[in-house]
């Protein structure tokens, strides 16, 4: 559905139901250069299991319209107008990567709003090498590429996703393209120096109050798991699930794993 | 300092899609003779059929071993998925139906393989789908015959039976001016020579009988889906392919560009075409395509290898009228079959013996080695007199007219020892001259 939001479309995917706001809500959030897309099955099965579900696209990314936002504060501020827009007075933030720190950023800004936190594949300080930005800045496509080789821990995810017969790291490598023709400005390049600069992950860390989860890839060289220590150790009570045969993409690599730690979790 | 990299052709080749049996621990792909698949509980089986889980339920719509091969040739292409279907000709409906219906229009390449031009010319028009066929080296006449109903561009990597080299760059960009994507039939060049989703096309179909399995033992087919077509832009802009873009009563309302941002083809070719058309891929010819694509780029280069021996040979022949072949400088597409085929333009190609039926027929007859038979990309070599065969009833100014002659022959060049393919040839010619 399309929300305006700031002026601009702000597209959110339903999981394939209409969205309604009286049911509990989840929102997923996308990672750098990504879209709602990377959620689909997960997106789906909360949608068709007693949640209303609100995958967005942020500004600047899909079907989403105005420009890329700059840091992880406005696109937490972003968010929080995608909700009041649609309705929600609470919801479960549920958010990949750069996503992550969206959520984490929310809970802070407004920890009322924020029913439980689910951070996947996160790490805080989420810090980009020099190498990445640069790439990010001046030639996409290797960017692109660094990122696709290493957030794939194999070339043969089965059951794959989102189904069977499709190439996961093909359909990744696709997608960031697919962001960065959608778009003028140098998205890929934005997102990373949102998530290099965010300096307020701890402080919004230590004052997190509600149920949290950590599902985090075994083998993830974006964000490795030892790099999750500084939020995990600022939410002692939050629960911590490592993934097999996981790297950064993990709803690609493991999504029925992710789906179920996620709605254990979700409905407990 | 350089940054990582992709795996290479002959890993990918060797393992894309295909990890050590999780339950046996078997190094080969298995071979899945199952129709259905156990759920392991009510909402399993539900989640699965409405896509909020990626699994198995019934092995007309997916298959384990026949996954394997899909995911396989979508890595080698390129692509972002594959699917399998029960021969070339059923993977080329799939993609076009997918997208085109009663009503819609297709632009074809003129130079096609006899399969492919009954489907449009024939089958296709009496379901109300029409094809307007060009001249492939004719430029403006592909952007001429484009309509308001257009839904997609079509042809083959190496047109038959001449050779013509398609040129997908210039092609794939008359296509994308009109928001409509490029399918190309790459059967004959393979990955291996060509990927054309990195000159343009965005879909690409193989008769997998061909030289992916390699071995003349399976009949299959595999449709690749690019990704690289943004099939909700030119929704947005022409008002086409509702059919990924607007919501889909067969499937619960489901909006195939909603579900994926790069692949809506995919999911409808496969939640709807073969679903209801069901021209799937047996499991056990997945397997013996598997096995082919295993060593593809040790064939094809031996493969190219001994074609070009051939071709050289023919070339010098007294007996020999004509050859068709890109590499030669004699063909018309030479220049832009090096920039696009540097590895090679094939195995399959035509020559003209001089003289008439006749001659050709006592070549054909002369021949120990060459198997006379109706295939092409077999590691055994082939070859196909078609003014005595596939156009028999055709007179002379009919083949013509066809890019034939009464002396043409297709050869599929195989594996065998070269000299012992050139001596096989130089008898067969030798024979077709007797009594001339």
């Amino acid at each position: 559905m399309l929300l305006n939001i700031d002026g601009h479309d702000a597209y959110c995917y339903a999981g394939g139901k209409l969205f309604d706001a009286t049911l509990p809500t989840v929102v997923f959030i996308h990672g750098a250069q990504n879209d709602h897309s990377v959620w689909v099955l997960q997106t789906r099965y909360f949608a068709h299991h007693g949640f209303g579900v609100l995958a967005v696209d942020l500004p600047g990314h899909g079907r989403s319209k105005g420009a890329a936002l700059t840091s992880v504060e406005a696109m937490a501020g972003w968010l929080l107008r995608v909700l009041d827009a649609a309705g929600v007075q609470s919801a479960s933030l549920i958010g990949h990567s750069m996503g992550s720190l969206i959520a984490l950023e929310t809970q802070a800004k407004a920890p009322a709003r924020v029913a439980k936190l689910a951070l996947v594949g996160t790490s805080y300080p989420m810090k980009v090498s020099d190498t990445l930005l640069n790439a990010a800045l001046n030639d996409e496509q290797s960017a692109i590429d660094m990122v696709n080789i290493w957030s794939h821990t194999s070339i043969a995810q089965k059951p794959s996703f989102p189904g069977p017969g499709f190439y996961a790291m093909g359909g990744g490598q696709r997608l960031m393209q697919h962001i960065s023709r959608h778009s003028d400005e140098k998205v890929f390049h934005i997102d990373f120096s949102a998530c290099n600069a965010y300096a307020n992950g701890e402080a919004a860390a230590l004052a997190v109050t509600c149920p949290t989860l950590f599902l985090l890839g075994k083998r993830d060289m974006m964000t490795p798991p030892k790099a999750t220590a500084t939020l995990t150790k600022a939410i002692p009570t939050a629960q911590v699930v490592q993934l097999e045969h996981c790297g950064h993409a993990l709803m690609a690599e493991q999504p029925d794993a992710v789906l179920d730690n996620l709605y254990r979790f979700m409905t407990r | 300092m350089s940054g990582p990299t992709y795996p290479g052709f002959d890993t990918l080749a060797l393992h894309a899609g295909a990890a050590p049996d999780p339950t046996t621990g078997a190094r080969a792909t298995p071979i899945y003779l199952t129709s259905a698949f156990v759920f392991k509980d009510s909402d399993h089986a539900a989640s699965l059929f409405n896509m909020e889980r990626a699994g198995h339920v019934y092995s007309r719509i997916s298959n384990p071993t026949n996954a394997v091969l899909e995911e396989r040739i979508a890595a080698l292409e390129g692509g972002v998925a594959g699917i399998a279907t029960a021969s070339g000709q059923a993977a080329m409906h799939l993609g076009l139906v997918t997208i085109a219906g009663a009503g819609s229009h297709i632009v074809a390449s003129r130079a096609l393989y006899g399969g492919s031009q009954n489907l449009l010319a024939y089958t296709l028009k009496r379901f109300g789908i029409e094809t307007t066929f060009v001249d492939p080296r004719d430029l403006d006449a592909w952007r001429a015959a484009i309509r308001p109903n257009t839904k997609v561009l079509f042809g083959e990597t190496l047109g038959n039976p001449g050779l013509d080299v398609l040129n997908i760059p210039q092609i794939a960009a008359i296509a994308h001016e009109h928001y409509l994507p490029l399918m190309v039939d790459s059967t004959f060049t393979t990955p291996y020579l060509l990927r054309p989703f990195e000159h343009g096309a965005d879909l690409v179909f193989h008769s997998a009988t061909k030289f992916l399995c390699g071995h003349g033992t399976a009949i299959g087919g595999l449709l690749v889906d690019g990704g690289t077509f943004d099939w909700q832009q030119a929704y947005e802009k022409t008002g086409r392919f509702g059919e990924l873009c607007e919501p889909y009563d067969g499937f619960h309302g489901m909006v195939f560009s909603e579900e994926s941002s790069v692949a809506p083809f995919s999911l409808r070719a496969r939640r709807e075409g073969l679903r209801d058309f069901g021209a799937v891929m047996s499991p056990h010819n997945a397997f013996a395509i598997l096995q082919g694509v295993e060593t593809l780029a040790l064939r094809m280069e031996k493969h190219v290898a001994n074609t070009r021996k051939v071709v050289e040979f023919l070339v010098a022949h007294a007996a020999v009228e004509s050859v068709s072949y890109p590499e030669l400088a004699s063909h018309p597409d030479h220049a832009l079959a090096k920039t696009l085929l540097p590895k090679g333009c094939g195995a399959v190609f035509s020559f003209n013996i001089k003289g008439t039926r006749a001659a050709g027929r006592r070549f054909v007859e002369a021949l120990s080695i060459f198997s006379h038979l109706a295939n092409v990309g077999d590691a055994k070599s082939l070859v196909i007199h078609p003014a005595s065969t596939t156009h028999f009833r055709v007179p002379p100014e009919q083949l013509v007219a066809a890019g034939m002659t009464e002396g043409t022959m297709r050869l599929s060049v195989g594996l065998e020892d070269v000299d012992d393919l050139i001596d096989d040839l130089g008898r067969g010619l030798k024979a077709s001259q007797k009594g001339a």
